[in-house]
């Protein structure tokens, strides 16, 4: 193997002297940008398991309409192609290259996925291609560092627990927590969120509880917890787990105060199966107006949000987050691509996306801003308070903050 | 790609005392599948590289049900464990990604082995139903914590893609491309040379009669447990060089939706006829982006109807059609055009 010689050796330098620079060709700063229209591509699960989450890209698209119905962004429209990847990272990565290398778009935006970001974040930044504002709240989506070209959006499962975290120091400085997780990265993320937050107080925590998502039940998971003594319940799990926990601390007599993740925030897929009376002063976060919530009902952005469904995505569901989130998401970018019309190239749009300072959106509660800076790729980690009365959510105490403390 | 291209690669079947229009047929697809990627996009390249790769599998899935005869519907599963072996001694060990594929092939012979000896009490759909249930296991296998540490959970493996050895001037995704033409062909010639043989006489009069077969002094238990091995390792094989190919692994990459592609490849390439796996690896790759092209909201309904279309006009898959063409052409003797 090492009998390579001097002479191959120089013709492989050269080779990859020839690679190398036809790379740099390749990372044009301005592919998918002209004077008239800027390409911007997406990936969605339109088929299999993940299918639901489609309708956060088809928000997107009629988004895309609506702001080239107004005019484009710096005068150029908005040409948007959304592939299917069937959540299966391997397709990702051949519709990624499809986009990048055949369409030639200027930037993928919103793609879904934890793993199928994961499959494509390293080729995406080999060339230079924004890959911004994508659809997972795994918190290694905002690694500038080493990722300079990759973006998350919502607030990241860490932000939140630490929200949470810094909520009990403040309120229930004797707590006695137990955590009931699932057993993944999702999990183990608001876990190590709570934690951080919690600092040299970590020992608050008194029982931590994993569960597998092929669990029946997690009886046996609450029954250790309510024995630990503790008075504070933090609830990771996805919906129906998360109904489950929530109705079996009732059964047995359990009162403690309870942390919902945001997650599994839904009144209709968690709290009514829990039972309203079980569910009362449940405590959770979010960082979206609640379309279902009456006080939002002459809220300007909440009117502007309710136009552009009527008028651009009349059989698009308005009860669902997902017409929320991906309006939200839409405008965000919309912000970017503004902020970047002197400079419109990728590493323009990437600057003007890590450069948004206290940037307010139609759909956020008052005093949740989207912030970012060089070394800070996280858009969103404030998130409002809100506990429910039985009926409804209903917010409560300031914005909390789950930046760490500049 | 023309399904009359692939027709051909047949030619190594035909005895080699005839050397007639099947093997001119082979040579020239081989030599269209080394020429083209000089003419591609890498992104082109890539999906031809990956074209490949599942026709490697499906070249696997083919020994055990058209030779042998058993139905596997958990194919996927080795895929996975292949894709994952070679992940692990790339990421961990730090071995060169060629050596990770005989290695990727000698751990799924093992588990294919060991998992064809409880299978073999097993015939028809309890089997397929059997490595139903290994395909749909294996993503929450592949999350335990247990082996977290090596498997990265959900987070997955993340993989270096390779770049051309000594210097030669091709692109990474060239390269790899003739990489997996090359292993594709040996395999290729391997199993060919397997099925002509006298193990391959075995395999196929198990197929057609097990008693007869055992009458006839086949070790049906053995042979059966071996075609389960290496079947299971031309697919892990296949599912190690898509991990280098897609530089990434993760349990969502191998749901048993991999393995439901796998048996459809089969089945329109045709069972039994192993050239026929170049055309299931096509429409593997292809067609679920042609269905896309014509409705996205509807994509799947789309393959649906295809793939009814395809069984309904071809019900013995590809290698089906191409018997008939031939014989109708030979029938004629003067050379009409096809159909």
């Amino acid at each position: 193997m090492k009998r390579i010689n001097s002479r191959l050796a120089i013709l492989g330098a050269l080779a990859a002297a020839t690679a190398l620079a036809a790379t740099a060709a390749n990372a044009d700063e301005t592919t998918g940008i002209t004077d008239k229209t800027i390409k911007i591509g997406n990936i969605m699960p339109y088929s299999g398991p993940a299918s639901a989450y489609s309708q956060i890209a088809k928000t997107d698209a009629a988004y895309m309409k609506m702001l080239n119905d107004n005019g484009g962004v710096c005068g150029r429209q908005i040409d948007f192609i959304s592939y299917d990847d069937g959540y299966s990272p391997p397709k990702t990565v051949e519709q990624a290259r499809k986009l990048v290398e055949s369409d030639q778009v200027a930037l993928i935006f919103n793609s879904l996925g934890t793993g199928t970001n994961t499959a494509i974040q390293k080729y995406m930044n080999a060339k230079k291609t924004p890959q911004l504002f994508v659809a997972t709240g795994a918190s290694k989506f905002g690694d500038p560092k080493h990722f300079p070209w990759t973006m998350g959006w919502q607030p990241d499962y860490v932000s939140e627990g630490k929200i949470y975290a810094r909520y009990l120091l403040k309120n229930i400085p004797d707590a006695k927590i137990g955590v009931l997780y699932q057993n993944d990265d999702y999990g183990k993320d608001y876990l190590n969120g709570l934690k951080q937050g919690l600092g040299d107080k970590a020992s608050m925590i008194v029982a931590e509880q994993p569960y597998e998502t092929s669990d029946p039940t997690v009886d046996s998971q609450m029954v250790n917890l309510k024995g630990s003594g503790a008075n504070v319940f933090f609830n990771v799990a996805t919906p129906k787990f998360a109904a489950q926990a929530i109705k079996k601390a009732a059964e047995l007599g359990w009162k403690p105060t309870q942390l919902l993740n945001s997650v599994s925030n839904s009144v209709g897929a968690v709290l009514k199966p829990a039972g309203f009376e079980a569910s009362k002063g449940v405590i959770s976060a979010l960082y979206l107006k609640d379309s279902q919530d009456p006080q939002w009902k002459d809220d300007e952005g909440m009117k502007k949000w309710n136009a552009f469904m009527d008028k651009y995505y009349a059989d698009g569901d308005k009860n669902s987050s997902f017409t929320l989130y991906g309006y939200s998401v839409s405008q965000t970018l919309e912000k970017v691509l503004k902020g970047a019309c002197d400079d419109f190239t990728h590493s323009g749009i990437m600057k003007s996306a890590a450069s948004m300072k206290n940037v307010d959106l139609d759909l956020t509660p008052p005093g949740i801003q989207v912030n970012t800076s060089a070394t800070d790729f996280y858009p969103l980690q404030d998130m409002q308070l809100i506990k429910f009365d039985g009926e409804r959510w209903q917010a409560f105490g300031e914005v909390v903050s789950g930046a760490d403390t500049q | 790609m023309s399904a009359r291209e692939e027709i051909s690669v047949s030619a190594a079947k035909a005895p080699a005392s005839r050397f007639g229009w099947r093997n001119w047929a082979g040579i020239g697809v081989v030599l269209v599948l080394a020429v083209l990627p000089l003419f591609l996009a890498n992104f082109t390249i890539f999906q031809l590289t990956m074209m490949l790769i599942y026709a490697i599998a499906i070249l696997g899935l083919n020994l055990l049900t058209g030779i042998n005869g058993q139905f596997s519907l958990g194919h996927g599963a080795f895929y996975a464990i292949g894709a994952y072996t070679a992940a692990i001694l790339m990421e961990d060990a730090g071995l060169a990604y060629g050596w990770t594929l005989p290695a990727a092939g000698i751990v799924c012979f093992l588990s294919g082995f060991l998992f064809g000896l409880p299978a073999l009490r097993l015939e028809g759909i309890y089997l397929a139903l059997a490595t139903f249930g290994l395909a749909v296991a294996m993503p929450q296998f592949l999350k335990l914590s247990v082996i977290e540490p090596w498997t990265g959970g959900v987070q997955g493996i993340v993989i270096t893609k390779p770049d051309a050895p000594f210097g030669l001037p091709l692109s990474q995704d060239q390269w790899l491309y003739y990489f997996t033409l090359v292993v594709g062909l040996l395999l290729y010639w391997f199993a060919v040379n397997l099925v002509s043989s006298r193990s391959g006489r075995a395999l196929m009069a198990i197929r057609d009669n097990p008693l007869a077969a055992r009458a006839m002094g086949v070790n049906n238990a053995l042979y059966k447990s071996l075609a389960f091995g290496v079947s299971a390792a031309f697919t892990g094989i296949a599912g190690a060089l898509g991990a280098i190919v897609v530089q990434f692994v993760a349990p969502d990459s191998f749901t048993f939706f991999l393995s439901v592609a796998l048996f459809v490849g089969l089945v329109v390439g045709g069972v039994g006829w192993l050239p026929g796996a170049l055309v299931g690896g096509a429409f593997v790759v292809f067609i679920p982006n042609v269905a896309e092209h014509f409705n996205k909201a509807l994509a799947g309904a789309v393959y649906g109807v295809i793939l009814i279309l395809l069984i309904y006009l071809m019900p013995t898959g590809a290698g089906g059609l191409v018997r008939k063409v031939a014989d109708f052409i030979g029938r004629r003797m003067k050379s009409r055009p096809d159909r």
